[in-house]
């Protein structure tokens, strides 16, 4: 006992003088940066505060977020924290605050029916185009489009069925889905135009990449769902074979899919509360805007060169300071 | 043995069986005619009535599913439940947060946070040296730099907070019910129970209910942690304070004391050894859920690792990941070192009282004066960068391409093998049979290996499955697992016995097994993914890199416990090495073997999930679907309960043929699911 009450006021007395320790204030180089980082919140004319920037899972969307993310912060003074998140949870996260804007929606007709004002509980807003147009499609290495051209019509597929054929494809020609979270239908698009293929999903982009990658260096039989943009097409320009042309409608009952997906232009949205704020960062938000080449370059630091997202969105913006200042209007 | 001893004796002529054997070569009998019935019947009906559900299609149950989540998320602002747990979330959030701004990140308008780099690793060094030795206290020390050096220091910082907090709610919650489960046999049912729900929910699945109730980010991470970490201290600790002899307790009490007096001064002190080893199983379980949390926004090492996968950079989640083994190894150590201590103080051993106290109070004020000295230079608060980081992540990368390059060929070769030889045949025949004469099957078989009680298990969890609409991609799954596991149990096998067999073995090959077992999955799903492409074996063979250290570890345990004039006995009469493996050790290890088989069901099944990111289809894919879309949640909520069942029939049919008491602790007989301590051989 004698020993655990020494332990006590030991611990006790550690304690004051920790936080003893603890009070006294700090100074040097410390309190300088301090001093300056007051000064700034005083001065910038607007308050920019915390700007909640979901990131969902493909480069393309980490180079939009981490752009706008650079910018908010370096420019604009704002505490910028990304969250890793997949497109359901973070539109979850718009009505707690957890979340401030997606950067790169590719039309989410359900979610918008749940989190938009009207039919929605009105957490989320659509804040307007952010310049990429988002291409969706049956994909091929290009050595296979350059040495059977004809591949590249749907109506020639069944033809060279058997030679896509693998492991996992149970007999037919093995047709790679994508992350569960991307907008498909392409099982549909299957069984309704005939086709002798079966569905396997590749579970993410990082899988799709790999299997495209290794069947243009070792010729092998790949068709899959691929996407423009997408800094990986630089280095494998894959392409496209053409379904049957999408038209207005067409893609409404997922049952009877059996037409091309169509052309998508990417939305930027935002947490309703957030953006009736008064933080600068709305208007950067609203305004920003890029193209598909644009964000290429950036993924591909990314991805290519290994560069860390803040890195490469911070050597994006110093090269495009006048885009950027477009959006600081 | 009970439900063994009853099984039919052995058919095989001229077999000259053992004692030890016979029980084991008599259910393979049975087996196998149950099997070939069944090839018999698929080849007259495969293809109809296989319940087969296009992957992206749901049933109305499954919408039922969905509009139940729908209809929570949208009354989540008047809700009670969702209230409550949404204030807990906050609660939690807030604590994080302050704690963050203490330690990790600057606490603006400082540009840095209250206590910098040094002060933090000070004072880690410090409490290692207070509850443990100065050994642990130059452990911590270096893992601490090592976690700045190599760049991570916020994430491992942060990492470090959401374990604390989650080991530290753990003991609010896990000592009282251990305390309970020891002393109320009801209570102790029922806590089983739920104990081993949560323990075969593979931890993806918890995730989708976990972030409906308490969002995204810290406070769902915590959640996750939690229910992951509080099994293995309730079991361990119920264990301790149950063996507590009877003649202490009955001694004590003649002297007239009182519940309260007995369970604070007698059960709870002498069982404080296991306590703690319970509480060094929760860390453990604690970190590697905390890195798997990383998928809802959970902060810490996780992040980069995850990150890494989508960019599909091995180099860049190289580095966390190792990290995260570091730091684990590091937890595993202290705690362990802490409770030898502890039990050395206890038998008033612990050296030189006096002078321990004079280098504690010394060393205290030195991590005092660093904790003052890292608030004033920023050098000192912030951590300096170095490129070893980038360096060690180049050059893990260049080595995993040229170790793809150069076994790329022969990997593809091997799948083929696998997939067409094995897997394919086996797939068919589960998830290509019509679904009554699958389930019939597996039901004769669950009878055959564990007897009327894993029957009646099976009977409900294939009802279940059935009821669930998810029976063909159950039986993918199923197959993916059993073909996982078997080759498991060959790697375990052949390295537990030669791990069993010399010590040198043994000490080379524990240190990677340790690694193994604390890695995050995601670090070693990009080099298979480059071998092997999308793929159920992808798939498998992460599941087998996860199971694989545990179930060696308990072969090679169980062999090793063969007593030796058992073996001692065989030399004399003269077998050869080939004789002694198979005819002594494996049939007397043959407890451990189960056992290991056991676990290696269960971790395979586990990393299922896991594999609908690669390519693995099945149910896996419905979780991650249900996760990423929400007009899916009820199809990913079915597929999540699913998987549950899958590992409640496997584990019970397991449990059943061993025949292992199955609220064992830590002791002789291990308990099942528990994870494995790691560390050097015993």
């Amino acid at each position: 006992m004698r020993i655990a009450r020494n332990r006590g006021a030991r611990l006790g007395a550690l304690a004051v003088v920790a936080t003893v320790v603890l009070s006294a204030c700090g100074g040097g180089s410390i309190e300088a940066e301090t001093e300056a980082n007051e000064e700034q919140a005083a001065e910038g004319g607007g308050e920019c505060g915390e700007l909640n920037m979901a990131v969902n899972p493909w480069v393309g969307y980490q180079a939009s977020a981490y752009v706008v993310g650079t910018v908010a912060q370096d420019q604009l003074g704002c505490t910028v924290n990304y969250k890793d998140l997949k497109e359901d949870v973070s539109w979850q996260g718009f009505g707690t605050g957890e979340v401030d804007v997606v950067i790169e929606d590719w039309g989410h007709p359900d979610l918008e029916k749940k989190f938009f004002e009207g039919e929605g509980d009105g957490t989320a807003m659509d804040m307007g185009p952010q310049g990429n147009v988002g291409i969706i499609g049956w994909f091929v290495p290009p050595w296979l489009a350059e040495e059977h051209p004809d591949i590249l019509e749907y109506e020639n597929l069944n033809k060279y069925a058997s030679e896509f054929a693998t492991s996992e494809s149970g007999g037919q020609g093995q047709f790679l889905g994508a992350d569960p979270s991307y907008v498909q239908f392409d099982e549909a698009i299957v069984s309704n135009l005939d086709l002798d293929f079966k569905v396997v999903f590749s579970g993410s982009e990082a899988a799709s990449i790999e299997a495209f990658r290794k069947a243009e260096e070792n010729k092998e039989w790949v068709i899959g769902y691929w996407y423009e943009p997408q800094y990986f097409n630089a280095e494998v320009a894959m392409q496209r074979v053409a379904l049957p042309p999408y038209e207005e409608g067409c893609q409404d009952d997922p049952q009877t899919v059996a037409c091309d997906y169509p052309e998508t232009e990417l939305k930027k949205i935002a947490g309703t509360e957030w953006a009736a704020s008064d933080s600068t960062a709305v208007g950067l938000v609203q305004n920003f805007t890029w193209t598909n080449d644009d964000q290429n370059v950036v993924a591909a630091y990314i991805a290519d060169e290994g560069m860390s997202p803040e890195d490469a969105a911070a050597k994006w913006v110093e090269e495009n300071q006048d885009k950027v200042d477009a959006w600081l209007q | 043995m009970s439900a063994t001893a009853t099984a039919p004796r052995p058919v095989e002529p001229g077999a000259p069986p053992p004692v030890i054997e016979e029980s084991g070569m008599s259910r393979w009998v049975p087996a196998l005619g149950v099997i070939a019935v069944w090839i018999v019947v698929y080849s007259f009906t495969k293809g109809e009535n296989t319940l087969a559900l296009p992957g992206r299609e749901h049933t109305e149950l499954h919408q039922t599913l969905t509009d139940f989540n729908n209809r929570l998320l949208a009354s989540r602002d008047t809700n009670p439940v969702m209230q409550v747990t949404n204030s807990i979330s906050a609660v939690l959030r807030d604590v994080f947060d302050w704690l963050q701004r203490m330690l990790a990140r600057p606490n603006l308008p400082r540009p840095v946070p209250e206590i910098g780099w040094l002060g933090v690793v000070a004072i880690a060094t410090w409490i290692g040296y207070a509850i443990a030795s100065w050994r642990i206290a130059l452990l911590i020390l270096v893992s601490f730099l090592s976690f700045g050096v190599f760049g991570y220091w916020q994430e491992s910082i942060d990492l470090l907070i959401v374990t604390g907090m989650a080991v530290g709610i753990t003991i609010i919650i896990g000592m009282p019910l251990a305390v309970l489960s020891a002393t109320s046999t009801t209570a102790n049912r029922v806590i089983t129970v739920v104990l081993d729900f949560m323990q075969t929910m593979p931890t993806f699945v918890y995730l989708v209910p976990v972030v409906l109730f308490f969002g995204i980010g810290v406070g769902g991470a915590v959640v996750a942690t939690l229910i992951y970490a509080v099994p293995p201290l309730v079991r361990i600790a119920s264990f301790g304070i149950r063996e507590v002899p009877a003649t202490t307790i009955e001694a004590t009490d003649s002297a007239g004391q009182t519940y309260g007096q007995r369970l604070f001064k007698v059960q709870i002190p002498m069982a404080r050894k296991t306590i703690i080893v319970g509480l060094n199983q929760t860390t453990l379980a604690a970190l590697s859920m905390a890195t798997i949390a990383s998928y809802i926004n959970g902060p810490g090492l996780g992040k980069p690792v995850l990150n890494a996968l989508v960019a599909n950079d091995f180099g860049g989640s190289f580095v966390p990941g190792v990290l995260i083994v570091v730091m684990a190894v590091m937890l595993d150590r202290t705690t362990t070192a802490a409770s030898e201590r502890s039990e050395k103080v206890a038998r008033g051993g612990g050296g030189n009282l006096r002078v321990r106290r004079i280098v504690l109070a010394v060393s205290g004020v030195v991590a005092l004066v660093a904790v003052y000295l890292s608030r004033l230079e920023l050098s000192l608060a912030e951590f300096p960068e170095y490129t070893i980081g980038a360096t060690v992540s180049d050059a893990a990368d260049s080595a995993m391409s040229s170790f793809v390059d150069l076994v790329g060929g022969f990997a593809g070769g091997f799948k083929d093998a696998i997939s067409y030889g094995f897997l394919n045949p086996m797939q068919s025949l589960l998830a290509e049979s019509p679904w009554w004469v699958s389930g019939l099957g597996i039901l004769a078989l669950a009878f055959v290996f564990g007897g009327l009680r894993a029957f009646v298990t099976t009977t409900i969890c294939l009802a279940g499955v059935w009821y669930l609409d998810l029976w063909h991609d159950a039986m993918l799954t199923l197959t993916m697992v059993l073909v996982g596991t078997v080759l498991v149990m060959v790697l375990a096998l052949v390295l537990g016995v030669w791990m069993a067999r010399d010590r040198r073995i043994d000490l080379g090959i524990r240190p990677l097994l340790d690694a193994g077992q604390t890695i995050p999955p995601f670090v070693y799903l990009i080099p298979v993914l480059a071998l092997f492409g999308p793929s159920r074996f992808t798939a498998i063979v992460a599941g087998v890199v996860y199971a694989a250290p545990a179930a060696i570890k308990l072969v090679a345990d169980g062999v090793k416990g063969v007593s030796p004039t058992t073996i001692e006995a065989g030399r004399s009469t003269g077998q050869t090495t080939w004789q002694e493996i198979t005819k002594v050790q494996l049939p007397m290890a043959k407890g451990s073997l189960v056992l290991a088989t056991n676990q290696g069901l269960l971790y395979v099944l586990s990393m299922v999930v896991i594999g609908g990111l690669v390519g693995a289809g099945a149910l896996g894919y419905d979780v991650v679907l249900g996760i990423s879309r929400s007009e899916e949640w009820g199809k990913g909520a079915a597929a999540g309960l699913t998987i549950v069942l899958l590992g409640v029939m496997l584990d019970r049919i397991t449990r059943a043929a061993a025949d292992v008491r199955r609220d064992d602790g830590p002791g002789p007989r291990r308990a099942f699911n528990v994870r494995l301590p790691i560390g050097p051989p015993k």
